[in-house]
């Protein structure tokens, strides 16, 4: 029976073994150093905040691995052995393949600031950083003060879950704005808005020169280069991720940021896969990232490559781009591709509505000559998923869009409605007169 | 603001207080007149019975209900047994022991608590809602801008089954036995409520008066805390409202205006089986005498469960019965709010949950099926069955201790919808018409779903609802009573409550939206 060893049980190795399973009778080893069971890291912020139990974060019953026969080690891989085709754990025991799929994620992003490894000074991407950080800002009395450096989607989950126990938390950002590398300005713009709102003390455009140490090796203050020093307890480097690949140094596995891989998720190296975080794309994939530290991409990858393994060669060919997160209380949710100032091209244009009162608001973002719909980012508003999809599918025109876009509203029952002022700011601007067509339930469930 | 929480939950607990005081003192002393009209009311012609109330009881003053009780059911119990043994069996006393102290007890009550009925409401009742108001208000501004609120749950005693979840549970399940089993030590409580019972029906008030007049109370208090908590989500919003509104108008003032009309008292909303004893003799007969008025709750009870009941469901699930009207689901969806996440998600829990539910609605429509047999052929036994027995076990095991005792006293355990989950046979009847034909779903969005698990955490019905979102399938599940929080804690935009067409209702999928899409073609073979 052919042995397929997983490296790293997160979502990406996870999905892969799922589908094995469920397409073969293969045997599988799924190893990891960070948790006996698959956990969902997205959830680990609930966890510290008191909304769950760590779990409540594992998606499957502990029977499940066994009934499923998905043999799970907790273990820290050190090195690959290709040749002879086997992994070599910490313990110094020995595991043979027949395939190996790499799926070992990220770790966070250092960038040599001096007093970077001090104690109170960490990341959060892993069950261990969650340990850590409930031992080092249990309450607001050990915690007198939090700084978060770098101003990403961890950072400011980070700085959210600080603040729910009530930790003062100072929260630098090397942009002038919030995320604006990614967000449009008008969002950006809100979302800093919305972060003041919450007691946090928002640095734009300021960068972490040092961390100071006290007598017994902690971080007590941070140096930023605009000259100031701030106390405190807990530092957070939130910059960003890496692949995490170190122990694959001189295994003979091309890397580069991360494991390189073709279209197939296949390295160099016969019979060994690298699919999610780690994973880097020879050839960037349309608009996207050669290495995408998404969730969603992460088990895209795992479903696909199950696909290949068991004997259906198929292509990692995502479909339209989408994406979500949640900024404090923000729901932000993405379709297609928007870009920021900073990264779109001159074809791209935007339209951009506020909601005069409420954090809520929409950009599409259209070809400025064919006025085709390339995408649309909302804040506060939630879209269905499929309908979105299918636009993007058809080429829709940003016209299109506007006068069905209640099809495409997926806020729970009686809530404020949003599209006739959406499209009326639409229709004044560019000169239209669109109407926006009653909810269709035949038109949302047409392709059923 | 936290200083005036603090006071508030000091208000609150001296009213709990004194409330739970109560049932132990207070003066009785049963009057000869007293003795001669329970002897009338209950047509009591036990000698015996009479004797040694006269010997024990008549005439002396007795403190607290709990001195006074024993002294009648004992003697109830010795004169029964004597009886029994004479074969007098038309002497026999077929009002319970327990209602008749309640009774004898109601009758005779002096003193302090009867003669300041009013002061006494505000001291239990009174300090009770001020001081849970002035806990709950306060959350407007404590809790921030508005948005989910779920920040420690998890740390707070209270809400992780910690020493006052289960003070909580001991005084919950204590309080219900006393009603259930025990109603003469609530007959102080009941001199607390006269005033609005006499208000409304026209009669002074029993233990279940204070328990629907306590119940009603309870929700609106506990809806002011909903409407905070939810104040970002317009469904939670109205449908609070809703079932309040129905747990007020329909449960409490209607059924208590219609006796004061003299008509039977009705719950215009109560299904059956859940008003499982809608069908017995003894309701039957009543409605039967009642004229106009009684045929028509007749056939308005029959038309409720087979018409109007399945084919609102078809249109929005069991939802509309479940959490916007059902007065059980009401004080689930109030006071039970903050235990919500207790429920079990384990697949073993599902397996009990589906043999506990339907063996109850079996349970329910048998008992049911023998008591119209026996009405029409007033027989009072089916193939040897004593259908007065079976009803009794119902009442008790079902009706009491389910219910009532388990259903709401294991809230803070084991989460607020026990009943409705586990035992309520009106859920597992909606439950078979939603799972098999309903335009009611919960949609997952596409890929969205990142698998954190608030939805399943916070579901009362105890549904892995990340089960299926994670796999991008629409949630169909019989016990979903559409409470609407899953969509409402999901901080991905994953989950939505609607009504829609039947066709691609259910939607198994093994490749999410999002990915190739010849793979997905490929794999979801529809």
């Amino acid at each position: 029976m052919e042995h397929i060893v997983i490296i790293g049980n997160g979502i990406s190795g996870i999905t892969a073994a799922r589908h094995i399973r469920k397409l073969s009778d293969k045997k599988i080893t799924i190893i990891s150093a960070e948790s006996d069971y698959f956990f969902s890291r997205t959830a680990l912020m609930y966890v510290y905040m008191g909304h769950m139990k760590f779990e409540h974060t594992q998606p499957y019953e502990n029977w499940f691995w066994k009934k499923n026969r998905l043999n799970l080690v907790n273990g820290y891989v050190t090195k690959v052995d290709t040749a002879s085709k086997k992994v070599i754990l910490k313990s110094s025991e020995e595991i043979g393949y027949d395939k190996l799929i790499i799926a070992t994620g990220s770790k966070p992003n250092k960038f040599g600031w001096p007093g970077q490894d001090l104690k109170g000074v960490q990341g959060l991407y892993s069950k261990q950083d969650l340990e850590l950080l409930q031992a080092n800002a249990p309450n607001n009395e050990i915690c007198k003060r939090a700084v978060i450096v770098g101003g990403g989607l961890i950072g400011i989950e980070l700085a959210e879950m600080l603040r729910s126990r009530d930790i003062p938390v100072t929260f630098l950002v090397r942009e002038n704005s919030f995320w604006n590398g990614v967000l449009p300005q008008g969002e950006s713009q809100m979302i800093n808005e919305h972060i003041l709102e919450h007691h946090i003390d928002l640095k734009l455009d300021t960068n972490l020169k040092e961390i100071i140490s006290d007598e017994n090796g902690w971080a007590n203050a941070v140096v930023t280069d605009k000259g100031e020093t701030i106390q405190c307890t807990v530092v957070g480097l939130t910059a960003g991720v890496t692949p995490n690949i170190d122990f694959l140094k001189g295994s003979g596995i091309e890397t580069g940021k991360g494991v390189k891989v073709n279209n197939f998720l296949e390295t160099n190296i016969a019979d060994v896969y690298a699919i999610g975080d780690c994973a880097e794309q020879h050839e960037a994939i349309g608009s996207r990232r050669p290495v995408e530290a998404v969730w969603y991409t992460g088990r895209m990858m795992g479903e696909t490559l199950a696909q290949t393994i068991c004997g259906n060669k198929r292509a990692y060919n995502p479909g339209h781009w989408f994406n979500s997160a949640k900024f404090l209380d923000i729901e932000y949710q993405t379709y297609g591709w928007v870009f920021s100032e900073k990264s779109k091209k001159d074809h791209e244009q935007h339209f951009h509505w506020r909601h005069p009162k409420e954090k809520i608001c929409v950009t599409i973002a259209f070809h400025k000559d064919t006025k085709q719909f390339l995408g649309i980012n909302t804040f506060g508003i939630r879209m269905r998923h499929e309908i979105l999809d299918r636009w993007l599918t058809e080429n829709r025109s940003i016209a299109y869009v506007m006068e069905f876009l209640k099809d495409a509203n997926f806020d729970p029952e009686f809530y404020a409605e949003y599209e006739k002022a959406i499209v009326s700011q639409y229709n004044s601007q560019f000169g239209t007169n669109i109407t926006p067509k009653k909810k269709s339930w035949k038109r949302i469930f047409s392709n059923i | 603001m936290q200083i005036i929480k603090k006071i508030g939950l000091f208000i609150f607990l001296i009213g709990l207080t004194i409330f739970t005081i109560l049932p132990f003192i207070g003066e009785f002393k049963v009057t000869p007149a007293t003795m001669d009209q329970i002897i009338q009311q209950k047509g009591i012609s036990s000698e015996i019975f009479i004797q040694g109330m006269e010997e024990n009881v008549v005439g002396k003053q007795f403190q607290g209900m709990l001195s006074l009780s024993p002294k009648i059911t004992q003697t109830l119990e010795a004169a029964n047994a004597q009886h029994r043994k004479d074969k007098e069996y038309k002497k026999i006393i077929y009002t319970g022991p327990h209602d008749l102290a309640a009774a004898v007890g109601k009758a005779s009550g002096s003193g302090f608590i009867v003669e300041n009925k009013g002061l006494m409401w505000f001291l239990t009742f009174g300090l009770g809602i001020l001081g849970a108001l002035l806990f709950i208000i306060p959350n407007i501004v404590l809790l921030g801008k508005k948005g989910v609120k779920n920040n420690g749950i998890y740390h707070e005693n209270a809400t992780n089954r910690g020493w006052i979840a289960w003070m909580v549970f001991v005084f919950l399940v204590s309080f219900y036995l006393v009603l259930y089993f025990r109603s003469e030590y609530a007959v102080n409580w009941t001199y607390l409520v006269d005033p609005i019972s006499e208000f409304l029906s026209g009669n002074p008030a029993g233990h279940w008066f204070v328990y629907g007049f306590m119940y009603c109370t309870v929700m609106t208090v506990m809806a002011v805390r909903m409407y905070i908590k939810y104040r970002h989500n317009m469904y939670q919003m109205v449908r609070t409202t809703s079932v309040l509104f129905f747990q007020i108008v329909f449960a409490f003032l209607i059924p208590e205006i219609m006796v004061r009309l003299q008509m039977p008292y009705y719950d215009f909303k109560n299904a059956f089986p859940l008003d499982y004893d809608f069908f017995f003799q003894w309701n039957l007969k009543s409605l039967l005498n009642s004229g106009g008025i009684g045929l028509f709750i007749l056939v308005w009870g029959i038309v409720l469960t087979l018409v109007i009941v399945p084919v609102m469901v078809y249109f929005f699930g069991k939802r509309w019965y479940c959490s916007w009207v059902c007065g059980c689901g009401g004080l689930a969806e109030t006071l039970g709010d903050p235990y919500r996440q207790h429920s079990s998600k384990s697949l073993f829990s599902w397996k009990v949950e589906r043999w506990l539910v339907h063996g109850v609605l079996v349970f329910a429509v048998g008992m049911t099926l023998m008591t119209l047999y026996s009405f029409f052929t007033e027989s009072g036994t089916v193939l040897g069955l004593k259908t007065q027995s079976v009803q009794n076990t119902y009442s008790l095991l079902i009706g009491a201790f389910f219910a009532g005792v388990i259903g709401t006293g294991f809230y803070p355990i084991f989460g607020n919808r026990v009943w409705c989950r586990f035992g309520c046979p009106l859920a597992a009847y909606l439950g078979f018409v939603q799972r098999f034909k309903s335009r009611f779903r919960i949609t997952t969005n596409g890929g969205q779903c990142i698998s954190c698990g608030n939805c399943s955490t916070y579901c009362e019905q105890g549904i892995d609802v990340r089960a299926y979102a994670q796999k991008g399938e629409n949630i169909i599940r019989s016990s979903c009573v559409g409470c609407g929080i899953c969509s409402a804690v999901c901080p991905r935009g994953v989950l939505k409550l609607e009504n829609g067409p039947l066709k691609g209702r259910i939607n198994p999928t093994e490749i999410l939206l999002g990915n190739d899409v010849d793979l997905m073609d490929l794999v979801n073979k529809k």
